[in-house]
């Protein structure tokens, strides 16, 4: 029953090597949702108006959807139609990617929009075309407001990881509960799985904290400057 | 004095606004604006908030589309969704009334960043300008500073630098002093009396009157969306034509 | 023999006794939830260094640790300390744990964002700590918060799907279940997320219209 039994102090390694798969799903889930969040906030705002409504359906549809049904559709239901033999783990990726973008373009949108209209009107007087505004002037702006709300994506993504339980990726949650099954004590396993979970979260909301910091530029941080 | 006029009155014209209407919904802003500018001349719109001067700035570098009308600069149109409105607006520099500062960039960058994206200039090069215009203005020991961390005098002191960057042949100026306290209005003015002596051609929307009685080749006096008169400063304070335009002075030196 | 016919005719009604399970979690858990909300809110702001430090651990806790995790520690965990709990009780409990930690959040939010010259009139007046907390500065509290907590309720719907890994047999799980035995996951999963995108939208809207009756002037988009 102690945490420090044989039994228990055994299975850790097994336990421990799912961090690295948590952290894997939660990595590739935030690169995938910035590289579809990013276009998506662009087409948003600027974009032509059917394609608009194209990503906001997207969005309505990966917001409004659970996780668990989520995977459910995509392992079971779209994966399997296209014939594609993809591990759970890739598959769990796509489908947290793909949510995330969702929310992210939804951050990136709003970031966007916060930027006032005299930006673009000062990057066009001196002659730039309105996609160069957008990268030179726009972008770099609206990312750094961004970055506070893209940053909470991670917690949320780190426990809806342990969603992917669902469909077998061998997750923490996955590890925790097959140890549970070979070795029994469920509390004890699931306290040490949670403080696992408890020091991912909040270790790395530490990090990009720091990482805040570092790219601080006076006149940001404080709401509207 | 004298000579400066003198080369402005044979200068040739830069800058020919023909006939610019606008319309925001039901509400016709300019109703058929014309005027000629010649190089080295500053002219000063004045006139009631409303009624236009703004939106006519806007409408020479189509960052606001005239309904119809036409803009010429050196003998070529600057018409929206042509294939050189971007060489074009790099002609006329722009000055805002709140500064639109590029808030991500320090003050050299601010500077900088149309001269390597847009002329592609080098960045070696781009800094030496950069630091020069800086220098023009008074702000190079504010070269690093973020916009946030400027007054607004300096910030706007920065934006002039910024247009002036680019070699434009012409600056608009949109209400540059408006939202700045008196003391930082009056050290932008200077940078401005400083462009127009070294012959800067210059267009002012402003409710400085002393800069514009001053400063001003020509003042136009604005109503409801077309010039009621316009007039030298010396004139528009003696002649019996201009009496709108002194009315209207009047209840500024009032204030 | 596995029958493979698709038939709606056994898919509708098994949809529809998951869907009452749900529309039962999130009813039963919802107003739990809201008070377990206002409750820890309160406890941090207003109780003493134990109280406020013991409800900071609490949100530190149960915004950290997976939900799905909580509904294993309730239902699969507690009973080897001798504490049980059917399915649907274990689900209903992970919810309002969870939910109310989000909830006191945005209230604590809320109630920071009342000026405490609110408080100083209220006092003034001659009413009891308790008494001005009460009818002075959670209905303000309450509104300025609204818009957190409408979203916290939108997530309650989504994640109670969570509640079919512990067994019960909520839409999800009544949907998961035929899927698997006529092998119709596409499908399934279709005719599901449509019941989730209509639920989520008409909450949506009813809660704006919420929001509309009970706004008062300058308690707008906080």
């Amino acid at each position: 029953m102690s945490i420090l039994s044989p039994v228990i102090v055994d299975s850790l390694p097994y336990l421990l090597s799912g961090v690295f798969t948590t952290l894997g799903l939660v990595i590739l889930a935030l690169g995938l949702g910035l590289i579809m969040g990013i276009p998506m906030a662009l087409l948003q705002v600027y974009g032509p108006a059917p394609l608009q409504y194209c990503v906001r359906t997207y969005i309505w549809i990966f917001r409004g959807l659970p996780i668990l049904v989520l995977l459910f559709l995509f392992y079971f239901g779209i994966f399997p139609i296209l014939a594609f033999d993809i591990a759970a783990f890739w598959i769990a990726a796509v489908v947290l990617g793909f949510r995330t973008a969702a929310y992210q373009s939804e951050i990136f949108r709003g970031a966007i929009l916060s930027i006032s209209e005299g930006q673009m009107l000062a990057a066009r007087s001196l002659g730039m075309s309105r996609v160069c505004a957008i990268r030179t002037v726009i972008l770099p702006q609206a990312l750094r407001r961004a970055l506070p709300g893209w940053t909470n994506e991670y917690p949320i993504l780190l426990t809806d990881s342990s969603v992917c339980y669902a469909i077998g990726v061998a997750e923490l949650l996955t590890r925790g509960n097959q140890i549970v099954a070979r070795i029994g004590d469920p509390m004890t396993v699931y306290v040490i799985v949670a403080i696992l979970f408890i020091l991912l979260n909040y270790g790395g909301q530490w990090i990009f904290g720091r990482i805040e910091n570092r790219y601080k530029i006076p006149g940001y941080g404080h709401g509207d400057a | 004095m004298g000579t400066v006029m003198h080369k402005m009155m044979n200068g040739e014209i830069i800058l020919r606004v023909e006939d610019i209407h606008k319309c925001y919904g039901d509400i016709e802003v300019l109703k058929g604006v014309s005027f000629d500018v010649r190089r080295g001349e500053t002219k000063v719109f004045i006139g009631p908030s409303g009624t236009g001067k703004s939106t006519l700035l806007r409408c020479i570098n189509q960052l606001t589309i005239p309904d119809s009308g036409c803009i010429w600069l050196n003998d070529e149109e600057v018409i929206y969704g042509g294939p050189r409105i971007n060489q074009l607006r790099q002609k006329i520099g722009m000055v805002f009334q709140n500064f639109n500062l590029f808030d991500h960039l320090t003050a050299v960058a601010n500077v900088e960043i149309a001269l390597i994206r847009v002329k592609g200039m080098s960045k070696a090069d781009a800094r030496k300008k950069a630091l020069e215009e800086l220098k023009q203005v008074g702000l190079l020991d504010k070269a690093n500073a973020y916009p946030a961390e400027l007054s607004g005098g300096q910030a706007q002191r920065l934006s002039i630098a910024r247009a002036l960057a680019m070699d434009p042949e012409v600056i608009l100026f949109d209400e540059p002093t408006s939202s700045l306290d008196p003391e930082l209005t009056r050290e932008v003015l200077e940078v401005m009396k400083r462009l127009a002596r070294a012959g800067m051609t210059m267009l002012v929307v402003t409710h400085e009157m002393g800069f514009a009685l001053s400063v001003a080749n020509e003042i136009l006096f604005m109503e409801h969306g077309t010039i009621v008169e316009k007039g030298s400063p010396s004139d528009i304070q003696t002649s019996p034509a201009f009496a709108r335009t002194r009315m209207f002075l009047g209840t500024f030196q009032d204030d | 023999m596995i029958d493979l016919q698709f038939d709606f005719e056994i898919l509708l009604p098994a949809l529809y006794k998951g869907a009452l399970v749900t529309f039962a979690l999130i009813l039963v858990s919802a107003p739990f939830g809201f008070l377990n909300g206002i409750g820890i809110a309160l406890g941090r702001t207003y109780g003493n260094r134990l109280v406020s430090r013991l409800c900071q651990g609490y949100v530190l806790f149960f915004k950290g640790c997976p939900l799905l995790l909580l509904l294993f520690i309730i239902y699969f965990g507690l009973p080897s300390l001798g504490i049980t709990f059917t399915a649907f009780t274990s689900a209903v409990i992970g919810f309002i744990l969870c939910n109310g930690a989000y909830n006191s959040e945005y209230i604590r939010g809320g109630i920071q964002s009342v000026s405490s010259g609110q408080m100083t009139a209220a006092l003034s007046l001659g009413m009891s700590r308790v008494q001005a907390i009460r009818s002075i500065i959670l209905p303000q509290a309450l509104r300025k918060s609204l818009p957190g907590l409408s979203n916290e309720f939108i997530y309650l719907i989504k994640y109670s799907s969570l509640a079919y890994m512990i067994t019960v047999i909520e839409i999800t799980g009544a949907g998961n279940i035929f899927a698997a035995k006529y092998f119709a996951f596409f499908e399934v999963f279709i005719l599901i997320g449509i019941f989730y995108l209509g639920l989520v939208t008409v909450a949506g809207r009813i809660i704006a219209v919420i929001e509309k009756k009970i706004a008062i002037p300058g308690f707008g988009g906080v």
